[in-house]
């Protein structure tokens, strides 16, 4: 499978130029100039997130990350082609999305701080935790996506859900080859779920290339399950947001499911533990560097006079401080208390967890009193 | 107007699932083959007819799928009961169970329940083939987060269902299957004791027996020949594993000295381990031997024609019991 040789949608090409396409273009109308510029600004400040935490994880402050770089375009355009009621069932690597959504970098880094195991209510942003385990979360949306389908039958919908509500589940390329995968596709195709499949195509999954995943493309996939696949440029901005625009508006007017499967390419590390020169050359990684989506949207917005240097000055002056925050949140965390573990295990008192918090308080509290032992012998 | 009816323990559960579909509107049945057929075990026979097939659905063939779209329907409000159709075939939905279900409250911090219900036929003596006997509840009752109980009567069916649906934690429900057929008392207007405690079924002296799910009857028949040999057995039915009652059943111990715990999984690393576990150090000064186990041993389930000589029936319990008093004999000197 050449990525040169498989269609996909592409609006803005790498030298910064956009051409129309007669299904998707007329999503863009619906942007202003500020809507375009907002694009970039979300790239851009995730960018220098991310790149800000991979230098704490790398300072010891953080336990792990898992950088998003090059993924800036593909979460951006995306989410914002959703409204607010459409739950996200994220991967680990949605940052651009998490942020976008209104999940604030203290919230967002607790989980690589190993200081808790969510840092946001996921009812609060409509924004599901972060799945660890791979392809878990498909499920998990295609349940969510059978209440909404509930909540229209029975007319008892919540107070904070809309009618027109769909559900974005994210997996990557990896995760595309995980059983879950396909008995979400299977549920959302038999019962005509709205729900939009995400796959971020970011070519390699930690070490294996996408080649060991799939020997077709992954949109191609929907076919065997009944409903459409879209492959689009994922370093392309207009391009994710437009398909993923058009996807939405026919998930609402009730079409079923429908997959997008965008070509990025992870620019870093899987995560902060692994070595990518281990596996992929220089050459692959400069050839994706050549095509990253900030530096082609910048150009594009610049000379369609859609931005001018005042505002790119601006966003770099912001995503500064989006950093120092980040820095400064991240030496405040709290870890949780393992008072607060035992308390959520279950919703009602547990026998056995009642029985090991009693255990571990008298066992500390003998310490305790070892302690003022020690301190009244030595005064 | 009486509410006690007599009731095959298949149709008490039956009659707890449709009791909750009526009472709450976000209860929703989901499994293989649940709908029109009423489950391979008509457990849920009828239910579509009088709800709805979008209450009552009929999945696709995928376990996994069914618990991970219960996970996503009890995030979103409802409240799912899912039926797994044989011991067997619940593992494709293990990892959902275990590293899903059992973790998305404590994950949140509290912020997100997750009140699914799982429903699965358990244990031998049916004569089935491959995957239809097994009793799995040691590998979920090692993971915090799930609430694991097994009734063994129609009575405790019927309540320790509706118990299981309305908690607002992920439950577990291993249902005997070989004691579907099982006839008794229902009284559906006064409930059965608390679905997570071990209730003593038989008042003794001597020893205590202690089980759950399908060998609770073969206890009480062995409680019953013991006496007319002049034992005196105390028996119980632990019905929760997780959490487990153990200050029932150690309490039992330390009054008759001697405890034996059956259950059909094999014994190595199996659930009556914790219990003995438990009990030995809550008892320990007043036992008057080890606890002893009884149960299957370490192969996979035999195929059923050689089921009759792997699980515990009354005389490999009598024998265990009567191994207690022999310990006692030859260290009392």
């Amino acid at each position: 499978m050449e990525d040169a040789a498989t269609e996909r949608v592409q609006l803005l090409a790498e030298d910064g130029t956009l051409s129309t396409h007669e299904l998707y273009s007329r999503h863009l109308e619906g942007l202003d100039d500020a809507g375009f510029r907002a694009l970039y600004r979300h790239m851009a400040l995730e960018r220098r997130f991310d790149a800000e935490a991979t230098s704490l994880q790398r300072q010891g402050q953080l336990a792990l990350w898992a950088p998003a770089l090059g993924q800036e375009a593909t979460q951006v355009g995306t989410i914002a082609a959703l409204k607010s009621t459409d739950r996200v069932f994220p991967t680990y690597r949605e940052h651009a999305m998490a942020l976008y959504r209104g999940i604030s970098p203290e919230e967002l880094i607790v989980l690589f701080r190993a200081a808790a195991h969510t840092g946001w209510d996921p009812n609060t942003y409509n924004f599901n935790s972060y799945a660890i385990v791979l392809a878990s979360q498909t499920l998990h949306a295609t349940g969510w996506a059978m209440g909404i389908q509930q909540d229209l039958r029975s007319g008892t919908l919540p107070r904070d859900k809309a009618e027109d509500e769909i559900v974005l589940a994210c997996l990557g390329d990896g995760a595309s080859s995980q059983g879950d995968v396909h008995e979400s596709m299977v549920f959302a195709a038999s019962y005509r779920l709205p729900m939009l499949y995400f796959i971020q195509n970011n070519h390699w999954a930690i070490s294996v290339p996408s080649s060991t995943q799939s020997r077709a493309p992954l949109a191609h996939r929907a076919a065997g399950y009944g409903f459409e696949g879209v492959r689009v440029d994922g370093n392309d901005v207009l391009a994710s947001y437009a398909v993923a625009a058009e996807m939405a508006e026919q998930i609402r007017s009730g079409a079923g499911p429908k997959l997008i499967e965008s070509v990025t390419y992870r620019l870093g590390a899987h995560t902060t533990a692994d070595d990518p020169t281990k596996y992929r050359s220089a050459e692959e990684v400069a050839s994706w560097e050549a095509r990253d989506p900030l530096h082609r949207y910048r150009q594009w917005l610049t000379s369609e006079g859609k931005a001018d240097e005042g505002f790119f000055d601006e966003v770099d002056a912001e995503a500064k401080d989006v950093a120092a925050d980040l820095r400064r949140a991240v030496a405040e965390i709290e870890p949780i208390d393992i008072e607060r573990v035992f308390d959520t295990v279950y919703t009602e008192p547990h026998r056995q967890v009642e029985a090991d918090r009693a255990w571990l308080k008298d066992y500390e509290a003998g310490f305790a009193e070892d302690d003022d032992a020690e301190e009244a012998a030595s005064s | 107007m009486s509410h006690t009816t007599t009731l095959p323990l298949a149709k008490a559960i039956n009659t707890a699932l449709r009791d909750e579909l009526a009472a709450d509107e976000k209860t929703l049945l989901i499994g293989e083959d649940i709908g029109a057929l009423g489950g391979v075990f008509r457990v849920t026979d009828g239910l579509q007819a009088e709800f709805g097939e979008h209450r009552v659905i009929d999945s696709p063939l995928a376990e996994s799928g069914i618990i991970g779209t219960c996970i996503g329907m009890a995030m979103r409000g409802y409240r799912p009961v899912a039926e797994i159709q044989f011991d067997g075939f619940v593992f494709p939905g293990y990892n959902q169970i275990t590293t899903q279900l059992a973790k998305i409250h404590n994950r949140t911090d509290g912020a997100i329940t997750v009140p699914v219900t799982i429903r699965i036929p358990y244990g031998g003596h049916i004569g089935s083939i491959e995957h239809h006997s097994e009793s799995p509840e040691a590998l979920f009752a090692h993971t915090a987060g799930l609430r694991i109980i097994t009734p063994s009567s129609p009575q405790d069916a019927y309540w320790m269902t509706r118990q299981a649906i309305v908690s607002n934690d992920p439950v577990i429900i291993f249902e005997p299957k070989r004691r579907y057929w099982l006839k008794g008392e229902v009284d559906t207007a006064n409930p059965a004791p608390d679905a997570f405690t071990a209730q003593v079924l038989r008042q003794g002296s001597d020893a205590t027996l202690a089980t759950y799910g399908p060998l609770v009857p073969v206890a009480l028949a062995a409680a019953e020949v013991a006496s007319t040999e002049g034992r005196s057995i105390e028996v119980i039915d632990v019905r929760s594993i997780s959490p487990l009652d153990d200050e029932t059943i150690a309490r039992s111990a330390a009054k008759t000295r001697r405890l034996v715990v059956a259950h059909e999984a094999p014994t190595f690393g199996g659930f009556g381990a914790e219990i003995a576990a438990r009990v030995t150090e809550r008892a320990y000064h007043r036992l008057a031997a080890p606890v002893l186990r009884v149960g299957g041993f370490h192969m996979p389930y035999p195929p059923s024609a050689q089921e009759g000589r792997y699980l515990p029936d009354i005389d490999r319990m009598l024998e265990a019991v009567e191994r207690s008093f022999v310990y006692e004999r030859s260290t009392a000197g």
